[in-house]
C-alpha cells in the first residue's frame, strides 16, 4: 500500500507554502497517497507533514518545497529521521489540549462526508433526532455551554426563549463574523471541519423547530466560504439537512456586523445598524421572527454535548466557566495558534507554557485579550485563571478567546489611541456617545500625547471613556474604551 | 469585491446596454433569496470590479427599494466599491496582532514603496491598497491578503517580493 502523507490546506498554512510542499510531496514520490487536511492549528510548525505509521502519524514541519523535497526523495522518512518531530499526536502542543470541540481540526480532509463520519461527525445530530426539544434545550443548559462569541451568555437559555416564542417560521443564524483581531478559531473550523458546523446548526434547529439557518461569513475569509458552501451542498445532497435550509451569506469588511442586531439587518440586506433592545432577537429576530444566533463555536460544541452528554462537558473547566477554551495566542509570541484547553489555566501558563514567550524573546509587556474592545493585561495579572469570572474581577474579558502579546517595545499609548480610531470608523452612528465620542477620544488622547494641558485632558478622556460605556447602544460604544482605560490604569506613564 | 479578486482589468459598467442586462439578470437570478441586496451587490462586484453607480437604479427597481437605499448600504460597507480598483488590490492588515510584529512599520512601507495612500491605485492602474482590520491570520502576523490568498510574516523585503517590484 502507499504511503499515506497528509499536508494542511488551512489558509494559514498555505500563507507559510504548505500548496508548494504538497505539490514537493507529490513530485518527489508520485506513488504517495497525498491528502490536504486542515491545520492542528499549531502555526509556527507549519507547512507541517505528517506521515501516517502503525505507530500513529509522524509529524515534519516547518517545511518548505526544497526540504520536503529533499526529505521524500527516498520514499518517506521514518520516525529516525533526524528532523522527525515524534508522533503528532504526542507532541507537548496538543498532549496539553483538551479538544472536544477541535478535535477533529486538522486531522480529516474537510469535504469528506466519511471521514467526518467515522470520527464521530454526526453522532450528535443523531442524539438529537431521538429527544424532543426540550430535551436537547435541556442538555445543553445542563453543560453550562455559555456563548463563545464573547458575551458568554448561557446557550441553553437563549435556546429556551426561542422554543418558547410563538412563531410558524423561526431562525437559525451563526454568527461567523469573527472580526476581532487575534481570532481565528472560527475560521479553522469553516475551513477545517466545515461539516461540524451544520451538525450544530441542525440540533439548534431541531431545539428551537427552525426551518431556515444562515451562516454570516465575514468577506475576509474567502476560503471558509468556499469550504462552507461546498460542505453545505455535499451535505444536503446526502440527506442529512432533514428538510432544513441552510445558506452561507457573506459580510462586507463591517466590523459592527458581528454585533447581532447589527448582524441580522446586514441579513436582511440592510445597513448594520444596531438595533433597539427589547425586543430580543431571540423574541423578534431576523425579519421579525424569532431567531436563535450564536458563534461559531458555540454551535460547533452543541454536537459533543449531545454526543457524549451535558455531564461529561461539565467536566472541564472552573466554576461557572464550564467546557473548553478555544485559546488563540497571537502578535507577538513564539508558538502562535490555537489551544484548545479547559478553562482555569492562568495566562502566564498559557503565555509562557504554550507560547513560549514572545517572538522577539523581548519581556511580554502587555496582553490584549478579547479583540479590540479588550483590555491591556499588564504582566502583574498574568496570575489570573482563564475564566470569564476571574478576567472580569481585573477588568479584562476573554470574549472569543484571542490572546494579543506584545514585548517591552509596543507603545501602549499608540494602541489606545488605535482602539479609538478603530472605534470611531466602525461605528454605525446609530448612537451618539459612540459615534461621537470615538472621535473625540482620538482627539483628546493626541493631545495628552502631544503635552497639551495633559493633566486637564486625561480626566476628560476618563469622563469621556465612561459616557461611552454608559450611553452606547451596544458593546462597541460600550467597550472601545475599555483598553483605553486599561493603559492609563496599568501604564500611565505611556497616556 | 470579493476578497479573492482584483480589478483584474475590468472597467465598471461602460456606456453598453450589455452590461445594463447582466446587473438586470443578477437582480433577477436573486430575487428569490431572502434579503436579496447583499448578494446582488457582491455578485455585481464580482462580474464589474465595482459597483457602478448607474446600476444602482436597476438594482433598486429590480428589488423594489429605493436609490437611496441601495447608495446607503453600497457605502456602509467597507468593501464595496463605486469604481474599479487596480488589477490587483493589497490588503494590508491593520490590527493589533498585525501591530504587534510590525505591522506599522509594514504599512508605510507599502504606502511608500507603492507611493499611493490607503484607498489609492499607482499610476498604471496595477496595484490598489487597502486597509483591512483582522484577516483571520494572527498567528502568523504581519498578514497581506492578495487576489484572496493570505501572506504571512511579511516585511518590507517580502513585501517587494509579493508586488514584483
Ligand atoms: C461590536 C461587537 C462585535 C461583535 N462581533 C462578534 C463576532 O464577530 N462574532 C461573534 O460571534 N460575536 C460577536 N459579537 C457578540 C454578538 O453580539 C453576540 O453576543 C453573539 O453572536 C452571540 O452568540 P454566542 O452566545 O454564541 O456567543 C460582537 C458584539 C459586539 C458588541
Ligand atoms: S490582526 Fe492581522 S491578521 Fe489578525
Amino acid at each position: 500500500m502507499s504511503t499515506r502523507v497528509f499536508v494542511p490546506a488551512d489558509s494559514t498554512a498555505r500563507s507559510l507554502g504548505a500548496d508548494a510542499v504538497a505539490e514537493a510531496v507529490a513530485a518527489a514520490d508520485p506513488a504517495i497517497d497525498l491528502r490536504r487536511t486542515g491545520s492542528r492549528g499549531l502555526y509556527w510548525l507549519e507547512p507541517l507533514v505528517e506521515i501516517e505509521t502503525a505507530a500513529g502519524r509522524l509529524g515534519f514541519g516547518p517545511l518548505d518545497a526544497e526540504r520536503a523535497s529533499r526529505l521524500f526523495a527516498a520514499g518517506a522518512p521514518a520516525a529516525d529521521h533526524p528532523d522527525c518531530l515524534g508522533l503528532v499526536e504526542e507532541l507537548p502542543a496538543l498532549q496539553v489540549q483538551q479538544r472536544l470541540t477541535m478535535a477533529r481540526v486538522g486531522l480529516i480532509e474537510p469535504l469528506s462526508l466519511k471521514q467526518f463520519e467515522d470520527h464521530g461527525g454526526f453522532e450528535g445530530l443523531r442524539r438529537a433526532r431521538a429527544l424532543t426539544p426540550a430535551e436537547i434545550v435541556a442538555e445543553v443548559t445542563n453543560s453550562g455551554l455559555r456563548g463563545r462569541g464573547g458575551a458568554a451568555f448561557p446557550t441553553g437559555v437563549k435556546w429556551r426563549t426561542v422554543l418558547d416564542a410563538e412563531g410558524a417560521q423561526k431562525y437559525v443564524v451563526c454568527n461567523a463574523d469573527e472580526g476581532d483581531s487575534g481570532t481565528f478559531a472560527d475560521r479553522m473550523i469553516m475551513e477545517s471541519d466545515p461539516y461540524l458546523l451544520i451538525e450544530g446548526m441542525c440540533i439548534a434547529a431541531l431545539a428551537v423547530g427552525a426551518s431556515r439557518g444562515y451562516i454570516y461569513c465575514r468577506a475576509e475569509y474567502p476560503q471558509a466560504i468556499a469550504n462552507l458552501s461546498e460542505a453545505i451542498r455535499l451535505v444536503e445532497a446526502a440527506g442529512h439537512l432533514d428538510g432544513f435550509r441552510l445558506e452561507v451569506r457573506e459580510g462586507a469588511g463591517a466590523y459592527i456586523c458581528g454585533e447581532e442586531t447589527s448582524l441580522l439587518e446586514s441579513l436582511e440586506g440592510k445597513r448594520g445598524m444596531v438595533r433597539y433592545r427589547p425586543p430580543l432577537p431571540a423574541i423578534a429576530g431576523l425579519f421579525g421572527k424569532p431567531t436563535v444566533m450564536n458563534n461559531v463555536i458555540s454551535l460547533a460544541t452543541a454536537p459533543i454535548i449531545l454526543a457524549r452528554g451535558a455531564e461529561h462537558h461539565r467536566r472541564f473547566g472552573v466554576g461557572r466557566s464550564l467546557g473548553t477554551l478555544t485559546v488563540q495566542l497571537s502578535g507577538n509570541v513564539r508558538r502562535g495558534g490555537l489551544f484548545e484547553v479547559p478553562f482555569g489555566m492562568t495566562l502566564r501558563q498559557v503565555l509562557e507554557g504554550l507560547g513560549g514567550g514572545t517572538a522577539s524573546g523581548r519581556p511580554i509587556k502587555a496582553v490584549q485579550a478579547g479583540g479590540p474592545l479588550g483590555a491591556y493585561i499588564p504582566p502583574k495579572h498574568f496570575d489570573t485563571p482563564l475564566d470569564y469570572e476571574s478576567f472580569q474581577a481585573i477588568g479584562a474579558m476573554i470574549g472569543h478567546g484571542g490572546l494579543v502579546v506584545f514585548d517591552n517595545k509596543a507603545d501602549l499609548g499608540a494602541l489606545a489611541r488605535y482602539a479609538l480610531e478603530f472605534c470611531a470608523e466602525e461605528s454605525c452612528g446609530k448612537c451618539t456617545p459612540c459615534r461621537i465620542g470615538a472621535v473625540r477620544g482620538v482627539e483628546v488622547v493626541d493631545r495628552i500625547r502631544n503635552g497639551e494641558q495633559a493633566a486637564e485632558n486625561r480626566i476628560l478622556l476618563k469622563d469621556l471613556c465612561h459616557t461611552m460605556i454608559d450611553g452606547s447602544l451596544c458593546g462597541l460604544g460600550g467597550m472601545a474604551p475599555l483598553p483605553v482605560l486599561s493603559v492609563m490604569e496599568h501604564f500611565a506613564e505611556e497616556l | 469585491m470579493r476578497m479573492s479578486e482584483g480589478g483584474g482589468g475590468r472597467q465598471g459598467l461602460g456606456p453598453t446596454g450589455a452590461a445594463s442586462d447582466l446587473v438586470r439578470g443578477i437582480v433577477e437570478r436573486h430575487r428569490s433569496l431572502e434579503g436579496p441586496l447583499l448578494s446582488v451587490l457582491h455578485t455585481v462586484q464580482d462580474e464589474l470590479a465595482c459597483i457602478p453607480p448607474e446600476c444602482v437604479p436597476i438594482i433598486a427597481r429590480g428589488l423594489n427599494l429605493s436609490r437611496a437605499e441601495v447608495h446607503g448600504v453600497i457605502s456602509f460597507y467597507p468593501l464595496f466599491r463605486t469604481a474599479p480598483p487596480g488589477r490587483k488590490v493589497i490588503y494590508v492588515c491593520r490590527a493589533e496582532s498585525c501591530q504587534a510584529m510590525g505591522g506599522i512599520e509594514l504599512e508605510a512601507h507599502a504606502k511608500k514603496r507603492l507611493g499611493i495612500d490607503y484607498g489609492g491605485t499607482t499610476a498604471d492602474g496595477e496595484l490598489s491598497l487597502e486597509p483591512i482590520y483582522c484577516l483571520g491570520n494572527c498567528a502568523c502576523s504581519p498578514s497581506v491578503m492578495v487576489d484572496g490568498r493570505l501572506h504571512s510574516r511579511v516585511d518590507a523585503r517580502a513585501f517587494d517580493q509579493l508586488i514584483g517590484r
